[in-house]
């Protein structure tokens, strides 16, 4: 990490008049063409020459971690690097212009796309169709739990009103049931870290509605009895939906679909390497099984042959010659869950990958992400607690606790002394079922050296921990800022810029 | 490495039980090199023939001019590759970019707390009212029929979620909300919320007045204002300045592609009372253990990964990347570019206001003031007049009756600082030649 | 800390001091130390009528939220202002001026169901 060479002041602060930029051609001024009445009195913004305005985001960059820049072991998150040639499909102009509202006719191409990816994506996660609508994960979760409680209310059954979900689950899946009206009952998983059928079957009823899972889970296992899991949640009349952000562990391999499922989503920035961009935007796909094909969202892309009937295809196929519509007339459809029809500039984004792919590389990436979990893995087992010794897939879980009870140093100092290192540090204190957590997920995009780093550093600060305990509790060091009064942060939120206050008002 | 591991094959690493295993091969595309994708997206690019057209289309997504600082700027790999800032200390460029953006949302709407960013407008509106629902336990919002058809859309499908019920307030004549009913509507205090945008679909500026925010505000409704072309907001009275106490848009005008509808980038803001019910991430200052000014995520127990199904939302990305450029765009344009931008765009609307209604048989359909789109009655049926359009490479606007019915006749047509001279007469030579058959067909 | 005599306690690590027939609530020492540093605490309307048990609040910290269960049903009477004002107050005296409201008890036979300190004690070395 290099460091910064200045501190960055706030662009509010550097801005000075005289310094306006000339993107654009002189015109009237806002008080020859509307009355004062309508207008602001002022706009208290800075103008920045552009220079400064480089200087001054490309310094913030230089204190910003990305893949570009270290390895990332980020559990749940996929990490993975992010093709250049993705991006620069998106920026093709008569893609990257488009204006949602041009007829359909004008936008084949663009429909072509979402069609070709919506196919794809049927095939390899065993859905019978998804809608590209959502904008990332936890809005796709929303979309089909309102599929789900539409599903349910059109053959009768309102009161089915309860989520279950494993004590392992993500974070937004109690918060998107509660935004539906749905209530949550937490599952304990087994001594195995997996769902047990029997316990599910306890608490699965008449009143239930969906069971939220992954799988693998968060704890980085497969829930090899998942088949039974699904019978017991269809025998109690409930549906079964897939938390896709996992699904870098099974691409090729096996498919939701075949275990059961009847609802799931996918995260296109995990899987399908669409950037992270610092925390979005990302793109939520949701898929269905045939029975809730008609609750999708609107708009549906619809495909035709040249002679006007409806193209058939189980899976991808060839777009060329095809035609294409957008159609906003489903009648079950729940509605719609944004301004316009999908993130189209990542669907080309992940449609790009596909194609780079293809059905062997899709495989040989969740291959190749499960080995590189389990090396790590094996390559760590002695300097920290491995809660679950065994195979896992993509992700696996460790624990701090013998260290913390030992030297006091927890999960969270191993992660800050990482970032010393030149890494990210993985994800912690998730899934809460395991004390002192660090979920790691390297990603099939690194390479054996890296893993082999990543392993010696781990082990050094571990070892470093055991002789002084402070050599971590004291870290990052070396990093733009030390940790960080968070309650200071939070009892005098301080969250914008105040202009200089103005005399006489 | 798989001897570490202990396994033979990667066969034998990633199996599954014999009935979970995939039957039939999976049906995705061909693996293509580099330089054959290229070749096949260069020809969905040449199928997607709007690309060589003349734009009159707004409607929620605005043709800006973007200056290539922007995409410089934000294409650098720290910025495009990064993990939302968790982990403040290796974070602080991205913190710091985000803290920015709170702030130009705060200036530009005049209120006191903006988030780092939600989906898009539509769902910022859902958003909002989620809030003013949790304020006040109402279960019941008001909606001028002005505000975008799409974010209208969206609210009923969150609404149907959360059970509330949506009601509308008509439009007037001269392109306005009617608020004559408003009072009597807000009387038996049953709505959480107010909600109309300005400029509104119609392109009409469209708050309320003052007054009128003070008495929803004294019934205990909130007022939403909504924004889904926020460069107007370098131009007109502010939010805050009428009564919104919420106010949400879309930020796409700010440095970001169309794309055909996404991503895209919502804001919120509010006035500090509304601080704890805020959905999504935000940002604040603080400082580090040797007194360094540091920026990290603030108050994020209200957020999904904390608080769970109690949180205020489930909403988990933000739009990071977008508001980022949105920044950048802000930064370079300065309230001088941005100012000068906002007057081309109502000059140019003015223009084409101008050289349409000239023509025997176009008026315009409102009467009150616009920003940066005017609604154009054209004759006969604003379907047919696209198409005629269209077999001349222009994309005239938004056909109105596709949302409202009783405006079958009407044209949505905006004007940017992109639109030229040029562009203006070549779209009244086909409207003229599109109104002499209409005349010669009577 | 033992725990302090003449409060009860509710297994949702809510203290009460009973004082006829009003009662003042706030959180123990226990939960004040695992949430860590409070930042918020949202507390119940004046005036409002509380049932025993139902969640009628919110304590906020840094990394964790807590709903506030009401320990014993009634009319708050009180809310104490100082704590909005600097949260610190519940880490720093939780069972003094970290009190959160005070309530006229609809029934006072509700303080049966509460925990002696012997018994509150118990559960949380169980934890």
């Amino acid at each position: 990490m290099p460091p910064p060479a200045f501190d960055t002041p706030l662009i509010f602060d550097t801005g000075q008049d005289g310094r306006a930029n000339c993107y654009l051609p002189h015109g009237p001024q806002l008080d020859e063409l509307l009355p004062r009445e309508v207008l602001r009195d002022d706009l208290p913004l800075p103008d920045n020459s552009e220079l400064d305005v480089v200087r001054h985001f490309t310094r913030l960059s230089h204190k910003t971690f990305g893949i570009d820049t270290v390895f990332y072991p980020l559990g749940s998150c996929t990490m993975k690097y992010n093709p250049r040639i993705n991006d620069a499909m998106a920026n093709l102009p008569a893609l990257r212009d488009l204006h949602p509202f041009a007829p359909d006719h004008a936008a084949q191409g663009a429909l072509a796309v979402m069609w070709e990816l919506e196919r794809a994506l049927a095939s390899l996660f065993g859905m019978a169709a998804f809608s590209l609508n959502p904008a990332a994960g936890a809005h796709a979760e929303l979309t089909a739990l309102l599929i789900a409680k539409a599903y349910f209310a059109k053959r009768g059954e309102s009161r089915r009103n309860v989520v279950i979900v494993p004590d392992t689950a993500h974070g937004t899946n109690p918060a998107s049931a509660a935004m539906v009206g749905f209530r949550v009952i937490s599952l304990k998983s087994d001594a195995r870290g997996r769902v047990d059928p029997a316990a599910l079957a306890a608490v699965a009823g008449p009143d239930t509605a969906v069971c939220m899972m992954t799988n693998p889970n968060t704890l980085g296992l497969f829930e090899d009895r998942i088949a039974e899991v699904s019978d017991v949640i269809h025998a109690a009349g409930a549906l079964m939906y897939y938390d896709g952000a996992n699904a870098n562990a099974l691409m090729g391999n096996t498919r939701p679909g075949d275990m059961g499922f009847d609802l799931m989503h996918l995260n296109l920035h995990k899987t399908f390497s669409i950037p992270h961009g610092g925390g979005g935007a990302g793109a939520g796909p949701v898929g269905v099984a045939e029975a809730l094909v008609g609750f999708l969202p609107t708009p549906v892309v619809r495909a035709y042959e040249a002679n006007g009937t409806p193209a058939a295809a189980d899976g991808w196929r060839e777009s060329a010659g095809l035609r294409f519509a957008l159609d906003f007339a489903a009648p079950d459809a729940i509605g719609t869950m944004r301004s316009f029809w999908s993130n189209f500039a990542h669907m080309v984004r992940a449609l790009a990958y596909i194609y780079a792919n293809g059905a062997e590389g899709l495989t040989l990436t969740s291959q190749l992400a499960v080995l590189n979990a389990n090396y790590i893995r094996v390559g760590i087992s002695d300097v920290v607690d491995i809660p679950y010794p065994e195979i896992n897939r993509h992700e696996f879980v460790a624990s701090a606790q013998s260290l913390k009870r030992d030297t006091g140093v927890r999960a969270l100092d191993l992660g800050k002394a990482l970032l010393d290192h030149g890494y990210h540090a993985p994800t912690v204190y998730f899934p809460l079922i395991v004390p002192e957590c660090l979920m790691i997920e390297p990603t099939e995009t690194e390479s054996k050296e890296t893993l082999d780093a990543f392993i010696a550093a781990f082990r050094e600060i571990v070892a470093a921990a055991r002789i002084d305990p402070q050599s971590a509790l004291g870290t990052p060091r070396t990093t733009p800022v030390g940790r960080i009064d968070e309650t200071r942060a939070a009892r005098q939120p301080d969250l914008r810029w105040q202009p200089p206050s103005r005399t006489g008002e | 490495m798989l001897q570490a591991v202990g396994v033979a094959s990667l066969d034998e690493l990633v199996r599954v039980p014999e009935a979970l295993a995939l039957r039939t091969p999976i049906a995705v595309t061909p693996q293509l090199s580099e330089s054959e994708i290229a070749e096949r997206f260069a020809r969905f690019a040449a199928r997607t023939t709007a690309g060589g057209y003349t734009s009159f289309l707004g409607a929620g997504a605005y043709r800006h001019y973007i200056p290539p600082v922007v995409g410089a700027l934000a294409m650098r790999g720290e910025f495009l590759t990064a993990y939302t800032p968790y982990q403040a200390e290796v974070s602080q460029g991205y913190l710091q970019a985000t803290y920015e953006w709170q702030s130009y949302i705060t200036l530009l709407t005049g209120l006191d707390v903006a988030n780092a960013s939600v989906y898009d407008g539509a769902t910022a509106l859902a958003e909002a009212v989620i809030m003013a629902v949790n304020a006040s336990g109402r279960k019941a919002v008001l909606v001028s029929r002005a505000v975008h058809p799409n974010y209208r859309a969206v609210l009923r499908t969150y609404a149907e979620g959360l059970e509330l019920a949506v009601d509308e307030l008509a439009y007037r004549a001269d392109g306005r909300t009617d608020t004559a009913s408003l009072d009597a509507a807000l009387a038996d205090q049953r709505y959480a919320a107010v909600v109309v945008q300005t400029p509104n679909m119609f392109g009409v500026i469209d708050p309320l007045a003052a007054a009128e925010s003070a008495r929803a505000a004294a019934n205990g409704a909130v007022v939403i204002g909504v924004v889904a072309e926020a460069l107007s907001l370098a131009a007109l009275a502010t939010p805050a300045s009428w009564g919104a106490r919420i106010c949400v848009g879309e930020a796409q005008s700010f440095g970001n592609a169309v794309a055909y509808g996404g991503p895209h980038v919502g804001f919120i803001a509010a006035g500090s009372e509304h601080l704890r019910r805020m959905p999504g991430r935000l940002v604040g200052k603080s400082v580090d253990g040797e007194g360094r000014l540091a920026y990290v995520l603030t108050l994020q127990a209200r957020e999904q990964h904390i608080r769970r199904e109690k949180a205020t939302s489930n909403i988990c990305t933000n739009q990071a990347h977008c508001a980022l450029c949105a920044t950048i765009y802000l930064a370079a344009m300065g309230k001088t570019g941005l100012r000068d931008c906002a007057a081309l765009n109502i000059a140019r609307t003015r223009e084409l206001r101008a050289a349409v209604t000239a023509l025997d048989g176009f008026s315009a359909r409102f009467a009150a003031p616009v920003f940066n789109e005017v609604a154009i009655r054209v004759p006969g049926r604003a379907s047919d007049v696209l198409r005629a359009l269209e077999d001349r490479a222009i994309l005239g606007g938004l056909d109105l009756g596709r949302f409202y019915p009783e405006l079958g006749d009407t044209l949505l047509m905006a004007a940017t600082e992109l639109t030229t001279g040029a562009d203006i007469a070549r779209l009244v030579g086909a409207l003229a030649e599109v109104e002499t058959r209409a005349a010669a067909r009577i | 800390m033992a725990q302090p005599a003449g409060l009860l306690y509710s297994k949702e690590h809510e203290w009460v001091k009973l004082d006829g027939d009003v009662a003042t609530v706030g959180i123990t020492d226990y939960a004040q130390a695992s949430l860590g540093d409070i930042v918020y605490v949202e507390l119940p309307r004046l005036g409002a009528t509380l049932e025993q048990f139902g969640s009628i609040g919110v304590v906020e910290s840094v990394k964790a939220v807590s709903d506030i269960f009401t320990p014993v049903g009634g009319e708050v009477i009180a809310i104490n202002d100082a704590i909005e004002a600097d949260p610190a107050l519940v880490n720093r005296e939780p069972y003094d001026g970290g009190w959160f409201y005070k309530v006229k008890l609809g029934d006072v036979s509700q303080s049966a169901e509460l925990m002696s300190p012997e018994q509150y004690d118990r559960l949380i070395s169980q934890t």
